[in-house]
């Protein structure tokens, strides 16, 4: 919302809107990197997201430094506060999924040479999802649409059926043949990973509902 | 007390327009500035906070030597305005006082036109050739003072029948029109309404473009929300002088934060 005469405002809170969406890009490259890393045995691509990680975090301390001097020196209040106390939760989740893309990043290397098993076209399809949640919670945050965010949230079911799904067949699996079981792990440990990445959409989904109406309300 | 802070030195400053070097103030014996040392740099604006009588209008005078009109007042220390010293024999008052002007807390236009009370000072200080030259600077320094609109059908009006924002407004273009390099106000919106105070910010904002901006305030928000830099004045002396984000998110000295968080009795 532009204020008109308070043009300091305005120009130093659409930085910091800018810089939250340069975050999810952070992210969202992360992930797809990550997944990128996976399908290949990529453990050089996979140590670019490791040390990636670094520059998410960066991201989120800068928003936050900035959204700290926003408070400190322009006052905000009602929607704007609400706005800014919203970014200060969404960089948190976001943050949360780039060390969620970086643990990905991790089971590659410790899966080093062993070859794919058939239940990954669904975890990729969860990072797909997840991704997508992403991107278009960024874009109800920046339209200021809650409905839309509500929408993004409902996505979760499908990647909470695709967990279960991959879930089972690792399970499944692993009680049939014994040297499958750290492999199956680890892609356990992807899948979970993911799975959490959506979770914390629907955190962020949230805020934007906070954010945008007052009402504080968690989703199912 | 403490030595005073002063955080502006892991910073990019240019050179300063303003070099206070540990000022000591006298109103007859009694001393009001203590060991005021600071660099103001040029083209921000610099706030000075502090309490009542803490001494940051007595020091905003000393900038443009406003405190000689009163009597019994003596200086001690140095104040060089790039390089100068302004307390040197060889400065002429006049030619310092309009290039650091001053903008009051009460608006104080003079009981004439608006266009007199611009065209005062060029015609004054000889900046006029002819008329239309005269017409250019009014019109040039009301724009600037973001007020041309508002009285550009009115300029044979008399200055005191607008609104006290615009008075000030008014008051700032005056100034603007000898073409100062720095502006200094002693409570600028004080007097003023919610949204004319808004106005006169955002004035300040566009106008540190091209000048230097020093106000006093005893609005910690306002200083928080317009300035660059800002000085703490307690009891004449600067406790602390750091960048306004800086002294209002982490201020490094207790007393700085006592005040600002308004934990003073």
């Amino acid at each position: 919302m532009l204020h008109g005469i308070r043009s300091i405002f305005d120009h130093q809170f659409e930085d910091v809107r800018s810089e939250l969406q340069g975050m999810s890009l952070l992210v969202d490259t992360a992930i797809d990197r990550s997944m990128q890393a996976l399908a290949e045995r990529n453990t050089s691509l996979a140590d670019s997201v490791i040390n990636g990680d670094t520059e998410i975090n960066k991201a989120r301390f800068k928003i936050e430094e900035d959204c700290l001097t926003l408070i400190a020196t322009q006052q905000p209040t009602a929607s704007d506060l609400r706005e800014i106390i919203a970014i200060l939760y969404m960089i948190v989740e976001m943050e949360r999924m780039g060390d969620y893309a970086s643990g990905i990043s991790k089971t590659v290397i410790l899966m080093e040479e062993e070859p794919l098993l058939k239940t990954f076209k669904k975890i990729f399809k969860m990072a797909e999802i997840s991704r997508q949640m992403l991107a278009d919670s960024i874009q109800a945050f920046i339209k200021r649409d809650p409905i839309w965010a509500r929408e993004i949230a409902k996505r979760d079911m499908e990647i909470d059926e695709l967990y279960k799904i991959v879930f089972q067949r690792l399970i499944k699996i692993m009680a049939k043949e014994q040297d499958m079981v750290t492999r199956c792990t680890y892609l356990m440990w992807c899948s979970h990973n993911l799975e959490r990445m959506a979770d914390r959409v629907i955190n962020i989904s949230e805020q934007i509902v906070f954010m945008t109406t007052g009402t504080l309300e968690e989703f199912e | 007390m403490n030595d005073i802070v002063y955080n502006l030195s892991n910073m990019e400053i240019s050179e300063p327009i303003f070099k206070i070097m540990n000022l000591d103030f006298y109103y007859g014996p009694t001393i009001a500035l203590q060991q005021i040392s600071m660099d103001i740099s040029p083209y921000l604006i610099t706030a000075l906070i502090g309490p009542s009588g803490c001494g940051k209008s007595t020091f905003l005078r000393c900038l443009n030597r406003m405190n000689d009109t009163i009597p019994g007042t003596h200086v001690e220390g140095q104040i060089l305005l790039k390089g100068m010293d302004i307390y040197s024999q060889d400065i002429d008052l006049a030619n310092l006082r309009q290039k650091v002007g001053m903008v009051f807390q009460k608006p104080n236009p003079f009981p004439q036109s608006v266009f007199d009370n611009v065209a005062f000072g060029p015609r004054v200080v000889g900046f006029n050739r002819n008329k239309s030259d005269l017409e250019i600077i009014v019109e040039q320094s009301l724009r600037q003072a973001a007020l041309w609109d508002e009285v550009k059908d009115h300029l044979n009006e008399n200055a005191l029948s607008f609104s006290l924002g615009e008075q000030q407004r008014l008051c700032i273009a005056r100034l603007l029109a000898v073409q100062p390099e720095v502006i200094l106000m002693d409570e600028p919106a004080s007097a003023l309404d919610p949204i004319a105070t808004l106005r006169i910010e955002e004035l300040m904002v566009e106008l540190k473009k091209n000048y230097t901006i020093i106000v006093v305030t005893h609005n910690m928000q306002q200083a928080a929300r317009v300035s660059d830099h800002t000085g703490f004045f307690w009891l004449g002396k600067l406790v602390e002088f750091s960048p306004t984000a800086k002294l209002f998110t982490r201020p490094e000295q207790q007393l700085s934060e006592d005040y600002i968080t308004g934990n003073m009795g």
